[in-house]
């Protein structure tokens, strides 16, 4: 396994990053040949956090292979728990009445400012501002709280069945996410000054792995790395599930296709998501919070697919089943898979402190990866 | 464009190919050594303009192998999924590493998983699982390892 | 037992009044268990969803610089107690163990959440996950949840120091004998 040391015949020096390391967001190992300080190549070995999640859904029922999937992309745990929630539902036929559709879109967009304020704070530590770690994590931690009363948990809800959600929301609810919303957008400005309109930052930042959208579409990236390039992939606007097709907030596409690009993309994200909480949270509808379903679930024989927009990108849920309890097979087409293969294009010629900030913006979470 | 125009398309250009029903999408079965100059052309051509592969898997039914791909065009924003059968003991398929870029590392999964082999793959070698696995292929429906798997 | 009692967190020594100030006197061993506890240096190891707690642990909200957990070291070699904050698989356990044996003594080992303790949720039907990460290294504190609170890898990190402050070695704690 660290086999892959030394200089090379030409000269170049072979460095290991990685597994244990606090840039890399999760246990990635690097092997990065060097030159001097710029990249020659950069080889990604993964498998450190590899859990066989795939193996072990083989023998879950169809209710129970959903509290596993909130650990794969932990940031995200909602939406995954959301794609596999609607595929399931897609076999079985069955409608979700509209109080659960619009509360699973609430906590979507709430899991995701909270997904993309972790990132920043991250980012930023990687590349050297240490402030703005502990601001970020404010914000989630009022995210946090919300969802504890609802969903009883921080990190790994399992709050998504197949037919709706687990239980009827808390009636603190809406008093505490419309003050959210009140405090965060007052926020959003104070970090534009923190970090976005620092001269040092956009010097790290500026034409850093720039991507091109070509290589975006056949490399298979999806997310706000592919949109930072100008490609639109938003699967909340292409193909729209539960209640995205009737709300009004935009796509963000930026065309630079470097680093900055792909962090200004997040940033306007989030500004978007707290449109669209605000077009929802005043009128929820009145109604079931899950569909009448049996207790023992089994899906016809077939294949379904659901694709949905996690804070990554596409998350894709394959099921083959042949009718009995189990699914006979799934996969989980996770987007850093895609986003991390085109690692090697973007940072060849670059230095070393700029595969840093690559990395940042790619914003891998590695148990996605591995599975 | 709609899922009997693409038959029609898809037919003209490889006429031994044969399609399933039921899905949202169009379902195409192809035989493995058709393979990769269907999909080169299904991304060249211009009616159709496959260029985003965005799911490349594969499925253990017990007398034979199947790979599974899933293709979406960004200009046109239609969808096909492609299904190759092989052969259980030597299943051998062409890489499609050099059409689109992300079958490079999808292939290395599948090959350290289920154990097919990718010919003309720049890179085929293990992924995710750590060294010595060659040759286990753990989601295989007979794989047995009574030290790792504790069965319930 | 000896070990948990309240006075632990008190500055372990005898004050004797004389008319200029006063002399204190204590016992080395018990000096320097104290000086140790209260400025334990983690090592940044997170694998999973733990780690994500972990960072909130450390930040604003519920930190853990006031107990001394401050300066949490990228080495393992300035290193005192490892968290071990995720899932341990086969892959990964000869990376720990590596960094276990670069740690300088004393060591100690704090497994947080499920997976760390037995496998967690991923006990069953796998074929790559450690079921607990005390089969590579001994662990000194177990904090149970998936993933656990954040005020509980507090309590976790003051049993710690309780315990470090006893000056008891893990054997001895083991069997009951003081």
């Amino acid at each position: 396994m660290f086999e892959e040391q030394g200089i090379t015949p030409e000269g170049d020096l072979i460095v290991n990053v990685g597994p244990q390391h606090p840039a890399t967001h999760g246990v990635l190992h690097l092997v990065i040949t060097l030159s001097g300080e710029t990249i020659k190549k950069v080889e990604p070995h993964l498998g450190y956090i590899h859990r066989s999640i795939e193996k072990m859904c083989e023998s879950l029922t169809y209710r129970q292979f959903i509290y596993v999937t909130s650990r794969m992309d932990y940031l995200s745990a909602h939406i995954n728990n959301h794609a596999c929630a609607l595929c399931v539902e897609k076999g079985l036929q069955v409608e979700v009445p509209p109080r659960a559709q619009v509360i699973r879109v609430l906590l979507d967009e709430l899991t995701r400012i909270a997904s993309h304020e972790l990132w920043w704070g991250a980012m930023a530590m990687d590349i050297g501002a240490f402030t703005p770690f502990f601001h970020a994590f404010r914000e989630r931690e009022t995210i946090n709280d919300i969802m504890e009363e609802t969903c009883g948990a921080r990190l790994t809800m399992n709050y998504m069945v197949p037919g709706g959600v687990m239980q009827d929301l808390h009636p603190n609810f809406q008093v505490r996410v419309k003050s959210f919303i009140q405090q965060y957008k007052q926020k959003i400005s104070e970090y534009a000054e923190l970090l976005t309109g620092n001269i040092i930052f956009k010097n790290r930042m500026k034409n850093v792995g720039v991507l091109s959208a070509e290589d975006a579409i056949s490399y298979g990236c999806t997310g706000p790395t592919a949109r930072g390039s100008g490609v639109s992939c938003d699967i909340r606007k292409l193909y729209p599930y539960e209640v995205y097709g009737k709300l009004d907030f935009e796509e963000i596409l930026e065309t630079g296709g470097d680093s900055l690009a792909r962090y200004m993309v997040r940033i306007r994200e989030m500004q978007q998501s707290i449109r669209v909480i605000e077009q929802l949270v005043d009128d929820i509808p009145e109604g079931d919070f899950q569909a009448k379903t049996k207790a023992v679930l089994k899906l016809p024989k077939g294949e379904f697919y659901q694709r949905v927009e996690t804070a990554r990108g596409e998350l894709g849920v394959y099921i083959v089943s042949e009718g009995g309890t189990t699914p006979y097979r799934i996969k989980f087409r996770s987007p850093g898979f895609s986003n991390l293969s085109v690692l090697d294009k973007i940072a060849r010629g670059g230095k070393l402190g700029d595969l840093v900030a690559m990395m940042g913006t790619l914003d891998l979470v590695i148990p996605d990866i591995d599975r | 464009m709609q899922n009997d125009e693409l038959q029609a398309n898809v037919s003209q250009l490889l006429t031994t190919a044969t399609f399933e029903e039921g899905g949202d999408w169009l379902t195409v079965n192809v035989g493995a050594d058709e393979l990769l100059p269907l999909a080169s052309q299904l991304r060249d051509d211009q009616a159709l303009t496959f260029n985003y592969l965005f799911c490349l898997t594969c499925i253990d039914w017990k007398t034979h192998l199947t790979m599974v791909y899933h293709l979406t065009s960004t200009q046109y924003r239609h969808s096909l999924v492609l299904k190759v059968k092989l052969d259980r003991d030597r299943p051998a398929v062409e890489s499609l590493a050099f059409v689109w870029r992300t079958a490079e590392f999808h292939e290395r999964e599948v090959y350290e998983l289920f154990g097919v082999d990718f010919i003309h793959h720049p890179d085929l070698r293990l992924l995710i699982l750590p060294d010595g696995w060659e040759g286990k292929n753990p989601l295989r429906k007979d794989f047995e390892d009574p030290i790792n798997m504790i069965r319930l | 037992m000896a070990y948990v009692n309240d006075t632990a967190s008190q500055f372990p020594v005898q004050v004797h009044e004389t008319p200029d100030g006063g002399i204190v006197l204590s016992k080395l061993d018990d000096v320097i268990n104290w000086a140790r506890s209260n400025s334990l240096w983690p090592l940044t190891f997170a694998t999973s969803c733990c780690g994500i707690e972990m960072m909130a642990v450390a930040s604003a909200k519920y930190d853990f610089s006031r107990f001394g957990f401050e300066v949490a070291r990228a080495s393992p070699r300035q290193a005192d107690v490892i968290i071990i904050a995720g899932t341990i698989v086969n892959k990964m356990a000869p990376v720990l163990k590596r960094l276990y044996d670069q740690m300088p003594d004393p060591k100690y080992v704090i497994a947080m959440g499920a997976c760390a303790i037995s496998g967690g949720p991923f006990f069953y039907n796998t074929y790559s996950v450690v079921k607990g990460a005390d089969h590579i290294i001994p662990v000194d504190v177990y904090v149970a949840g998936c993933p656990p609170r954040p005020e509980a890898l507090l309590h976790a990190l003051i049993s710690l120091q309780q315990k470090i402050k006893s000056g008891l070695t893990r054997e001895q704690i083991k069997t009951g004998k003081d």
